[in-house]
């Protein structure tokens, strides 16, 4: 059940601006991989070429052997590309339940058994009590959790999830790691997350690629990461983020 | 089991009004005169419409503006059929129907495939419609401008087959459409497309990181609707008898058929039901009142739709139906679904 994602050379500038510049790296399979970086530094539009929201300008795209550069966003998904947006993209108007039953949908055609899918994915985010309340009265945390679940309920390969940790409290944090170690051993689901909380990335990530400006800045365990000057320097500040020194 | 789900979430209470609503209609030729038939085989047609123009905007939140011209593509497909090849009009439904629901497939691929989207594919919509009523004017085999009369073929008793007949007959046969319409929404949102049709209304980018083919949805909601639509429009033409351009392809239709789903309730089953039911009487009693007193005032009803609207959009935007059902206890609401059915399980 797991992909392995390698980029290379991927750039994508928007009218001049440039949002991400020659970027390689690889997330082997079955690996937990953090993308770190300041705000601005290209994170979330390297999410969003690999999830065929754009095609990159220059620079491909490869799940295992296979090349998806410029595929759209469905047939990624097909592929095995589960994501969740930094902005969350809650079905409003649908039930919880809804809003992740169409993810199940995805690879289940029957709608009851997608239901029961879906049903599952709710408790493994701790999201059942509210399953049928509609999606717009969810509080911010809670709706970073429905983007998981909406995420997973496709059986995704490979889980990109775009800082799901902000908002949560620490121990939901801690639960929400739990979680997706969880997910990450019993399935082998690849997971490439972008996040600000220190505390998540150290418990979480096996690797740590750090982007600025653009440009991959640094890549390595975390502690080397941590310990790297110039990532020291951009991003993470001479106080180290609570958890980051650990 | 297919009512049980038919009525799924709908409570005791307004299982009961549907069914006596219903029983109310089906007898209600025995003792009502034809005018008050025309009146709601009028509101039937709207209320069918209108579910036809919620499968686009409603489900799929797809917005047209010019759903007149598949009233008047399917009402002249047929009518042509049956005056030159003496096809009755189920037949003809079944040569007009898919070809309407290609028309707006096309019209739909034309438009989501260059990324023409929201009001924009609004008013694309709104000139196929109005190219359409322009070209039908010129064609002079079909009537031109001067309008296209189906034979009326009187003292032959109710023939369901040509529909040719008395009021009655199109009243029956325009409420089986109506509820059969009603019965096919209800069905559909609770399928697999259903659901996709919903999370595209909701979030066009969600949908597709979750796997939704847009276009192909897209298509198929805009194919579906059209292809209701189409049905209407032969119905329109069987019942009329006449078809001209610029009344059948007309904006202000387009307009009147959408003025149902949003006063009942876009996106709900019944909304279009409740707003036909609600718009075509009170249009009708403006006139008759205005009639009574003497006065000709041209355009009231449009002034009164127009009210009916703004007052819908101050104070009840969802439309009218959620606010009642719930209020009336016709419907569980939403987020207690569960909880009811668990408690009648045990």
């Amino acid at each position: 059940m797991s992909l392995s994602l390698t980029v290379t050379g991927l750039t994508k500038h928007f009218r001049g601006l440039r949002a991400l510049e020659d970027v390689s790296f690889t997330v082997p399979a079955g690996k937990i991989v953090a993308l770190i970086g300041p705000n601005g530094a290209g994170k979330t539009t390297c999410f969003n070429l690999i999830a065929g929201v754009f095609p990159p300008d220059t620079g491909r795209v490869h799940l295992a052997k296979r090349d998806v550069t410029g595929l759209r966003p469905d047939q990624l998904c097909t592929a095995g590309v589960g994501r969740t947006f930094q902005i969350v993209k809650p079905f409003a108007g649908l039930s919880v339940l809804e809003n992740v039953l169409v993810g199940a949908l995805h690879r289940e055609r029957r709608v009851a058994a997608a239901r029961e899918k879906a049903a599952e994915m709710l408790a493994l985010l701790g999201l059942d009590p509210q399953a049928h309340r509609l999606a717009g009265s969810l509080t911010l945390p809670d709706r970073k959790r429905l983007e998981v679940a909406k995420a997973l309920a496709t059986q995704p390969k490979i889980l990109l999830l775009d800082e799901v940790m902000a908002g949560l409290r620490p121990t939901e944090t801690d639960a929400m790691v739990a979680t997706l170690i969880g997910l990450n051993r019993s399935t082998g689901i690849t997971i490439l997350l972008i996040e600000h909380v220190m505390r998540a990335v150290m418990a979480l990530a096996e690797q740590v690629i750090v982007l600025d400006q653009g440009r991959k800045l640094a890549e390595g365990t975390p502690e080397q990461v941590t310990q790297d000057p110039r990532v020291i320097e951009t991003y993470l500040g001479h106080d180290l983020p609570e958890g980051a020194g650990a | 089991m297919l009512t049980q789900d038919l009525f799924e979430g709908v409570t005791p209470r307004g299982k009961m009004l549907f069914t006596a609503g219903l029983g109310a209609l089906l007898l209600l030729p025995e003792v009502a005169d034809s005018y008050l038939i025309s009146i709601l085989t009028l509101i039937f047609w709207f209320a069918y419409v209108g579910q036809a123009w919620n499968v686009m905007m409603g489900f799929a939140g797809q917005l047209s503006l010019g759903h007149a011209l598949y009233v008047g593509l399917g009402g002249y497909g047929a009518a042509a059929l049956y005056m030159h090849l003496g096809l009755g009009p189920w037949v003809g439904m079944l040569v007009v129907v898919p070809v309407c629901a290609l028309v707006g497939m096309a019209i739909g691929w034309l438009g989501f495939r260059f990324g023409v989207r929201g009001v924009h594919f609004a008013l694309l919509t709104i000139a196929c419609a109005e190219f359409t009523r322009v070209a039908f004017d010129h064609i002079t085999a079909l009537g031109g401008s001067g309008g296209l009369f189906l034979p009326v073929v009187g003292g032959r008793g109710d023939d369901l087959l040509m529909l040719r007949g008395s009021p009655q007959l199109y009243y029956y046969v325009m409420l089986v459409l109506a509820l059969l319409a009603l019965a096919l929404c209800r069905i559909v949102t609770r399928t697999r497309l259903g659901y996709f049709w919903l999370a595209l209304r909701e979030n066009p980018d969600a949908a597709a990181a979750l796997g939704i083919p847009l276009l192909r949805v897209k298509l198929l909601a805009v194919g579906l609707s059209a292809g209701m639509t189409a049905v209407g429009g032969v119905f329109y033409a069987f019942y009329y008898n006449n078809l001209f351009p610029d009344q059948v392809f007309a904006m202000g239709r387009s307009i009147e058929i959408l003025l149902g789903p949003i006063v009942g309730g876009i996106g709900t089953v019944f909304g279009p039901v409740l707003g036909a039911m609600i718009l075509t009487p009170l249009g009708e009693g403006a006139s008759l009142l205005l009639e009574a007193l003497g006065i000709t005032l041209p355009g009231t009803k449009q002034v009164i739709y127009g009210l009916m609207l703004v007052l819908i959009i101050c104070f009840r935007p969802a439309g009218i139906w959620p606010w009642l059902a719930v209020k009336a206890g016709l419907v569980v609401p939403p987020g207690e679904t569960d909880l009811r059915e668990k408690g009648e399980a045990e």
